[in-house]
């Protein structure tokens, strides 16, 4: 089927998401749109799929015009769409979680799950997806859950498939395996539409690149285009891929890390065995697929997770923290960037000069007696403010209305002000602008140089590559190996994949 | 205090929507609907009108006089008996009403601010009637069964009642912080459990009863060195009860704007993992919200053990501890929000009087009060009844907001 987006308007008050897009997607054809986080890949997608009403523009398939109400409508129309987020039930098998919605029935209203089973082997089989339709979907690895929720879209005849960021959960050996599967559809004749910022996966499998920069087509490309220029065209500018540092010097052990397991909330052993060391003065990269325990690790060092979760030993500097509250490990001198910074490093409705005292309503400068320091409060964030480039019309601005990158740099700036001898940093450029991820790194980097001791934990292999000084590999909870910087990528890749050094 | 990153020109346009898409606006918006809701109450329960709307398109008039009769009768009646009785043959007896709607708002103010501070910190305490009453059996028992000096033992009491309500509500939080077990389940639980065991206490003489209550249920008069002391002489009710009120309300807008303790309160009510991450006991912080909240409630329950002539009894509570959620949310969990709203409710109840001298049901002014709430609680509501524009903050008003509240200095 033919897809054609022609003027696509898509206002959010004084925000213009979407700015008249155009975009031709012919039958059969991968079609890869590109463009950094906030660039508006979603949201063009989700006026595609009926959940958002575009301001202007029109959407035709086969060249007639069509009109989505919500996305029950699109998927009548042949679209499907699989989320970054898989919307699954876990508890229930691969056949009921693909009837789901539009069971086939028997006589009396009797649900056929029959009829569901043979659907899905049928798919399966037809484009080799390997999918056992009595498996339950929480027993399954991330790559098979998306492979369901691509049949999901198959079984409602979708004749364009929308991916969004699909290779964001997968090793690289699962994505190569997603690749295979959309060349294999699209032969078939299903036209999709793959969403990524992934430079290398769109050469790789895209027979034509559209290129979106705040909300505009800035151009479209042949795979054929060299790396260096697309990537200038997603920015708007030639990007340095690599941060200028000098040899690490490391000095002391600060953080140990000792035989430490670490059970997850629903008591799997996340961290299984994990031994490291972080010195003065270096940056040691957790690098690994999410989910593969890197969270449990960071939340175990903060002493987010209660002792009974947690065996082995952490230590700063000689002295054990395992089992001290988070608030004597902040105060034994850890700064903390987590991974969620919605979740757990901001307090969305609090000012970001409240924010930035988030941690330090216990003791001076912040406090005065039982009272908050106010003119301290506001001088200090004037400065942090200006030092971290955060762009915001007051030190008042509620963090939540802040963009990503700029939330980012708040928590950076609480964290990087504080004295401190270990950083432990999580995905810190996760759903920020190239512009602020060239500055987190440099600062990241600055504070190594300046003897801090820095825990990377990051999925993005090229980060870990342009950040550590060593690079730890973690698979299902285990540190795979210890490299260094010079290790080539398939290499790393093979062991993100739990194939040993 | 220094200068804001970017002076921003004053932009009226948007300041003007910040103010209509406000609380504020909206709370006195759905306050004149909620008297309007009570006005259509008055009208169709009245005889005059019911009868004249017999013969409607005849004489629609006369329906429409008796309407407006009956409205103005019952609201006159209710700012008679609220604030000022221009009838009255002196001074001293036309502002009586505004000591009565005083005296009444004092428990209804402190409690408010209890529930709202629970609010804060993202917690629903029901259990108001329960941490009441458990502070009304510790100030009777020190009231009633101990002998100290004048002043002394009011404070002594005030005192009790403050630990005993708030001892009720850590205990809850700390059923919560230790088992998870909800507060909304348990304080209404505790609520039955201490309104029972307050009923028996007051059945025993060795106990809490009094010597002269024979087979009823009520304590001793408090001591004359336990009562509160009048603040206008004994020709009106009112005590240092509505004292303690508004010094309730200027230490609750002192923890919560400008402490250390109310800063982490409001950080674990909007985001308790963030907390968690930032080194805060989330688990300590609600234990000690609750305990905080109960104690508020404690300054209500000291007004109403202390202030009787009589004894206390069973319904002493008086349904304060309902009420307050009510004002709290009416009041925004704010301190001056909760001032007003203790107010407005304590016209009410000392107007009810009054409202049905003119044969108007007080059980109006119960509507009055559920219909504020009702649409306070459906903010898209108003807002669509009025073309609102939708919430929003401009930084304009927010800095004029610090600066205006921030002590700051140089």
């Amino acid at each position: 089927m033919k897809l054609e987006l022609k003027g696509i308007t898509k206002k959010f008050g004084t925000l213009v998401a979407n700015d008249s897009i155009d975009l031709v997607v012919e039958s059969g054809q991968i079609h890869s749109l590109l463009g950094e986080n906030g660039a508006g890949k979603s949201t063009l997608m989700n006026v595609l799929y009926g959940l958002y009403h575009a301001d202007a523009g029109q959407i035709l398939l086969d060249d007639k015009v069509v009109q989505f109400a919500g996305p029950g409508d699109a998927m009548a129309a042949g679209i499907g769409m699989v989320h970054q987020h898989f919307m699954l039930i876990p508890v229930f098998t691969v056949a009921e979680n693909v009837a789901l919605g539009h069971e086939p029935t028997k006589r009396g209203g009797v649900l056929d799950l029959d009829a569901a089973r043979a659907l899905v082997r049928k798919i399966s089989d037809r484009f080799g997806f390997d999918v056992d339709p009595d498996a339950l979907v929480e027993d399954l690895p991330v790559g098979v859950q998306q492979r369901v929720e691509i049949i999901k879209s198959l079984a409602r005849d979708a004749k364009v498939l929308v991916l969004d960021e699909p290779t964001a959960v997968l090793t690289p050996q699962e994505t190569d395996e997603l690749m295979e599967i959309m060349r294999g559809l699209a032969k078939s004749g299903t036209s999709i539409v793959f969403i990524t910022h992934k430079l290398r996966e769109v050469k790789a499998v895209a027979d034509k690149i559209t290129v979106i920069r705040q909300g505009r087509v800035v151009g479209e490309a042949k795979p054929t285009t060299p790396t260096t220029e697309l990537a200038s065209m997603m920015v708007g500018r030639d990007v340095g891929l690599t941060v200028q540092k000098k040899e690490s010097e490391p000095g002391n052990v600060v953080l140990k890390v000792d035989a430490l397991s670490v059970l997850d909330d629903r008591d799997h052993r996340a961290v299984d065995q994990v031994s490291f060391e972080v010195r003065a003065g270096e940056i040691l990269a957790i690098a690994g697929v999410q989910g593969n325990g890197q969270t449990e690790l960071a939340e175990a060092i903060l002493g987010l997770r209660t002792i009974h979760s947690s065996e082995g030993d952490i230590s700063i500097s000689g002295t054990s923290i395992r089992g001290k509250s988070v608030r004597e490990v902040l105060e034994k001198g850890v700064g903390y960037v987590p991974e969620d910074r919605k979740k757990n490093g901001l307090v969305a409705e609090f000012s970001i000069e409240e924010n930035l005292m988030l941690n330090g309503s216990f003791t001076r400068p912040y406090t005065k007696g039982l009272g908050i320091a106010f003119a301290t409060r506001a001088k200090l964030a004037e400065e942090r403010v200006r030092e971290f480039d955060v762009r915001t019309p007051s030190v008042l601005t509620p963090a939540g209305k802040l963009s990503g990158g700029n939330q980012q740099k708040v928590v950076l700036a609480r964290e990087l002000s504080r004295d401190v001898e270990l950083l432990v940093v999580s995905q810190p450029t996760r759903g920020v602008d190239v512009g602020s991820i060239e500055f987190i790194h440099e600062r990241l980097v600055e504070e190594r140089n300046a003897g801090k001791a820095v825990l990377l934990i990051s999925t993005e292999l090229d980060e870990v590559l342009a950040l550590a000084d060593r690079i730890a590999v973690m698979y299902r909870g285990r540190i795979v190996g210890i490299v260094d910087t010079k290790t080539d990528r398939a290499k790393l890749g093979q062991m993100m994949a739990g194939v040993g050094a | 205090m220094s200068k804001p990153v970017k002076q921003e020109p004053i932009d009226w346009n948007a300041a003007l929507k910040e103010i209509l898409s406000g609380g504020i606006t909206r709370t006195v918006v759905s306050v004149i609907l909620g008297f309007a809701v009570g006005a259509f109450f008055m009208i169709i329960s009245n005889r005059e009108f019911l009868q004249s709307a017999g013969f409607f398109f005849a004489d629609p008039l006369a329906s429409i006089r008796a309407a407006g009769d009956v409205v103005s009768a019952g609201y006159g009646a209710l700012f008679q008996g609220s604030i000022y009785n221009a009838n009255a043959a002196t001074f001293e007896g036309s502002i009586r009403p505004l000591t009565e709607t005083l005296r009444l708002a004092g428990p209804l103010i402190a409690a408010g601010l209890g529930i709202g501070l629970g609010f804060r910190v993202g917690l629903f305490n029901i259990g108001g009637t329960g941490q009441l009453v458990s502070g009304l059996i510790w100030a009777t028992f020190v009231a009633t069964r101990i002998e100290l000096p004048p002043v002394i033992h009011f404070v002594v009491a005030i005192v009790a009642a403050i630990a005993g309500s708030a001892v009720i509500g850590a205990f809850v939080g700390f059923l919560k912080a230790r088992t998870g077990a909800n507060e909304v389940i348990t304080t209404i639980m505790l609520n039955y459990i201490i309104v029972s065991f307050f009923n028996f206490l007051l059945t025993d003489n060795a106990l809490l009863q009094g010597e002269t209550a024979g087979g009823y249920t009520k304590s001793d008069p408090a001591f004359e060195t336990a009562r509160l002391p009048y603040l206008l002489g004994e020709s009106y009710a009112l005590n240092i009860g509505f004292v303690l009120a508004i010094v309730a309300v200027v230490v609750y807008w002192w923890l919560m704007e400008r402490s250390t303790i109310g800063f982490r309160l409001r950080a674990v009510g909007f985001n308790p993992s963030a907390a968690r991450t930032a080194g805060i006991n989330v688990e300590g912080t609600y234990i000690l919200a609750l305990g905080l909240s109960a104690a508020f409630v404690g300054i209500a329950a000291a007004n109403q053990a202390l202030s009787s002539t009589g004894g206390v009894t069973p319904t002493s509570h008086a349904g304060i501890g309902f009420d307050a959620i009510t004002v709290a949310l009416l009041g925004g969990s704010s301190a001056t929000g909760v001032l007003l709203a203790g107010l407005l409710f304590g016209a009410f109840k000392a107007g009810s009087s009054a409202i049905q001298v003119v044969g108007i049901s007080p059980d109006v002014l119960g509507i009055v009060q559920g219909a504020i709430v009702l649409f306070i609680a459906a903010p898209p509501l108003i807002r669509a009844i009025f073309r609102l524009p939708p919430p929003q903050t401009t930084s304009m008003l927010s800095a004029l907001k610090s600066r205006l509240f921030s002590r700051g200095g140089k």
